[in-house]
């Protein structure tokens, strides 16, 4: 086999650049030399059957039917289904998942430390299901032994406790298969004297075994990969911004956040008013959530993913567009 | 016309019941609403600066949609043409812009619509050879080296074994018929293995047995045709040597399509150790066509013609190994050329039994059939990869 030579890789080269311009003109992004968006171009933006909006997914937080019970206790009570539902992850590739209301993550329950929690869970799935929230609860409220026949249907009971990022999955054997066919979602307890005001966002680091060989093929926050890249989430010059933080990556041990030209404070579960560390990157374990508060100075794209590079070219990557405008 | 009516009945119930089948239903109960059983072959793969393209096929019994392609575990951006689906035996082409790194292997997924991943090596990547002039002198140059010239060379025993007795030249028939069986072994045993890697519904198996049994019958038929003059033996045995020169040089084709294709994906490199294994190897081929005719004196031109005839295939298929390369093509190959052998083989065993009746097994013939098993494998032990 010949050797290349100093000048035929110089050719070739070029012919490479030559390449990537070509694909970076079918994105309309740039000519050679700017900066090319890899994301649109990868996987033909974003596809029309997800079950969720990525960029309303990020702000939309399900507070409950609220009332109040003669103590003066807030009553927030919440109706979740699992349901059956093939989902378009990826334009063109369609997942079979099991789905809390119809979407994958589930929705994000939003409540306060002490409210009096009612989630009325109706099992419509072909499987038996349940719910386990993280947080103090009694026994029987667990969702591990009381499992929920398909046609079925439960109430789980609690009080909101501790305040912080809690999560919340079906806890039904094969437990493995069960959460990672999407049923799973965060639930945010505020602490009673709230959070100082800011641009708040949940991301739901996941992914899909799309073959079942127990290997993640696709990896994404909120589902879809490349979405926040398609469509960078907008952010204000000076605004302080809080992601609640869930990884409910499966078979993978590890997942992380890493965001660019910057660094954020992290509260460690969300159980801290004070935060643990100042770092731009964090790594997670199965089932771990952290609070990330950060604000850019400066305007224009920044890159947010995971650090696991393979995973960020497989999904786990997104933009934040901070609006040069004035400072928030 | 009552004999053609017996004949046309069963195949008209035949149709009726497809119809029924088909039309009237009863298949719901066998209908199970699963995923549709997904298979996708990469056939080909050719390497451009920059840039990577598959040739897929669809062996499987039902439609594949690609829905994504994965370069080296990152989704890539991709061109597919005709479209996204690729129907029952259809082939589709996938274009990926992608700055691939001379000489390291790369990885290729391709993600159907209901998640099925599909999975291609590209062992050692190198830029696929483009059919200019150059190509075909150096394919050309491939060919001439393992194929021509040993065979060439080989046929240079011919006045040594005029100098033999019949004892001698039986011995170096039932050498030759060991190299043969030797070849045919190992051309089966390539025609099995690619068989593996043809897309399902084109069933590389029984495209070996198509190929191989072909080749022996067509060759079998063929050998028959002109044999009534039975008393010119020197016409038999030239014709003899003809038909050991076809055989071989069907296995050479079958031989310079693996060269050149290996060569031009990278995947051998032809040093000259490799070059001077293949000559010797090859050699003892040359030594198999002049066994027959030893005892007579063939013109320059029959033997350069059954040199070439064995030879020159050689160049064909490494021609058509670094342009058109597909395990489908490579098993077809690998397979007519060891039908052709055995049969080879057959008529080699009749040649000798004819002169030497009952002694056809003598203990020397014996040990010129293993000598030549031997020879070949202590031979191929140089072109070992």
């Amino acid at each position: 086999m010949s050797r290349i030579s100093r000048r035929d890789a110089l050719k070739r080269g070029l012919f490479g650049l030559a390449g990537v311009a070509s694909a970076a003109s079918v994105a309309k992004a740039s000519t050679l030399g700017t900066h090319v968006d890899p994301h649109t171009v990868m996987t033909g933006g974003l596809p029309a059957g997800a079950g969720i909006d990525p960029t309303a997914f990020l702000t939309d937080f399900d507070y409950g039917v609220v009332s109040k019970r003669a103590n003066g206790q807030t009553v927030r009570e919440y109706r979740i289904t699992s349901v059956d539902r093939t989902i378009e992850i990826m334009p063109g590739l369609f997942y079979a998942a099991w789905t809390f209301n119809g979407q994958v993550p589930g929705p994000t329950l939003r409540c306060t430390e002490g409210d009096l929690i009612r989630v009325h869970f109706t099992n419509a799935g072909t499987h038996p299901h349940s719910m386990h929230f993280h947080g103090f609860h009694p026994a029987g409220m667990d969702g591990v032994f009381e499992q929920i026949p398909p046609g079925g249907a439960f109430l789980y009971e609690f009080e909101a406790r501790p305040f912080g990022l809690q999560l919340y999955h079906c806890h039904t054997m094969p437990l493995k298969r069960h959460i990672a066919k999407g049923l799973y979602g965060a639930m945010i307890i505020d602490p009673r004297q709230g959070r100082p005001p800011a641009h708040e966002m949940v991301m739901v680091m996941n992914g899909f075994d799309v073959n079942f060989d127990g290997e993640n093929e696709v990896y994404a926050v909120n589902t879809v990969p490349f979405a926040y890249q398609s469509q960078p989430i907008p952010l204000k010059r000076g605004e302080l911004n809080r992601i609640y933080l869930v990884n409910v990556l499966e078979f993978d041990l590890i997942n992380s956040l890493h965001i660019h030209g910057n660094f954020f404070n992290l509260f460690r579960t969300g159980t801290s008013l004070a935060p643990h560390e100042f770092t731009d990157t964090v790594s997670m374990g199965q089932g771990e959530r952290h609070i990330v508060e950060f604000t850019y100075d400066r305007p224009g794209k920044f890159m947010f993913h995971a650090h696991q590079s393979e995973f960020a070219e497989l999904g786990w990557m997104g933009l934040f567009d901070v609006n040069p405008g004035e400072i928030a | 016309m009552k004999r053609w009516g017996w004949f046309l009945l069963p195949l008209a119930l035949l149709a009726l019941l497809s119809l029924v089948v088909v039309k009237g239903g009863t298949l719901s109960r066998l209908a199970r609403g699963l995923p549709p059983v997904e298979e996708l072959t990469v056939d080909r793969v050719r390497l451009t600066p920059g840039h990577i393209t598959l040739d897929i096929v669809n062996g499987g019994p039902d439609p594949v949609t690609v829905a994504q392609v994965m370069v080296d575990e990152a989704f890539w951006t991709h061109t597919m043409t005709p479209e996204r689906t690729v129907p029952r035996l259809g082939r589709a082409q996938i274009e990926i812009p992608y700055p691939w790194v001379e000489g390291e292997p790369h990885h290729i997924k391709l993600l159907t619509a209901t998640g099925i991943t599909f999975d291609h090596e590209i062992a050692v990547a190198t830029e696929t050879p483009k059919a200019d002039s150059g190509y075909f002198l150096t394919f050309s140059l491939i060919g001439l080296y393992v194929g021509v010239l040993p065979v060439a060379i080989g046929l240079l025993w011919l006045p040594f074994l005029k100098r033999l007795d019949r004892r001698w030249i039986h011995f170096a028939l039932a050498l030759t018929a060991g190299l043969l069986v030797f070849l045919a072994v190992e051309a089966l045993h390539e025609a099995l293995e690619l068989a593996d890697r043809v897309a399902g519904a084109f069933q590389g198996t029984g495209l070996v047995a198509l190929g191989a049994f072909g080749a022996w019958l067509t060759l079998q038929a063929f050998s028959g045709i002109g044999k009534s003059d039975t008393n010119n033996p020197g016409a038999a045995r030239l014709r003899l040597a003809f038909l050991i020169a076809l055989g071989i040089g069907l296995h050479n084709l079958g031989e310079g399509l693996a060269i050149g294709a290996a060569y031009a994906q990278g995947a051998v490199t032809l040093g000259s150790f490799l070059i001077v294994g293949f000559m010797i190897h090859n050699t003892t081929e040359g030594l198999g066509i002049v066994a027959p005719i030893a005892q007579d004196s063939p013109s320059l031109r029959n033997l350069a013609l059954a040199g070439l005839l064995a030879g020159a295939p050689t160049i064909v298929g490494a021609w058509l190994g670094g342009l058109a390369y597909s395990p489908l093509l490579g098993t077809v190959c690998m397979a007519v050329g060891a039908g052709a052998i055995l049969q080879v083989v057959g008529v080699l065993y009749k040649a000798v039994a004819q002169e030497a009746g009952e002694s056809v097994w003598s203990p020397l013939n014996a040990v010129g059939v293993a000598a030549g098993l031997v020879i070949m494998y202590g031979t191929g032990l140089l072109v070992a990869q």
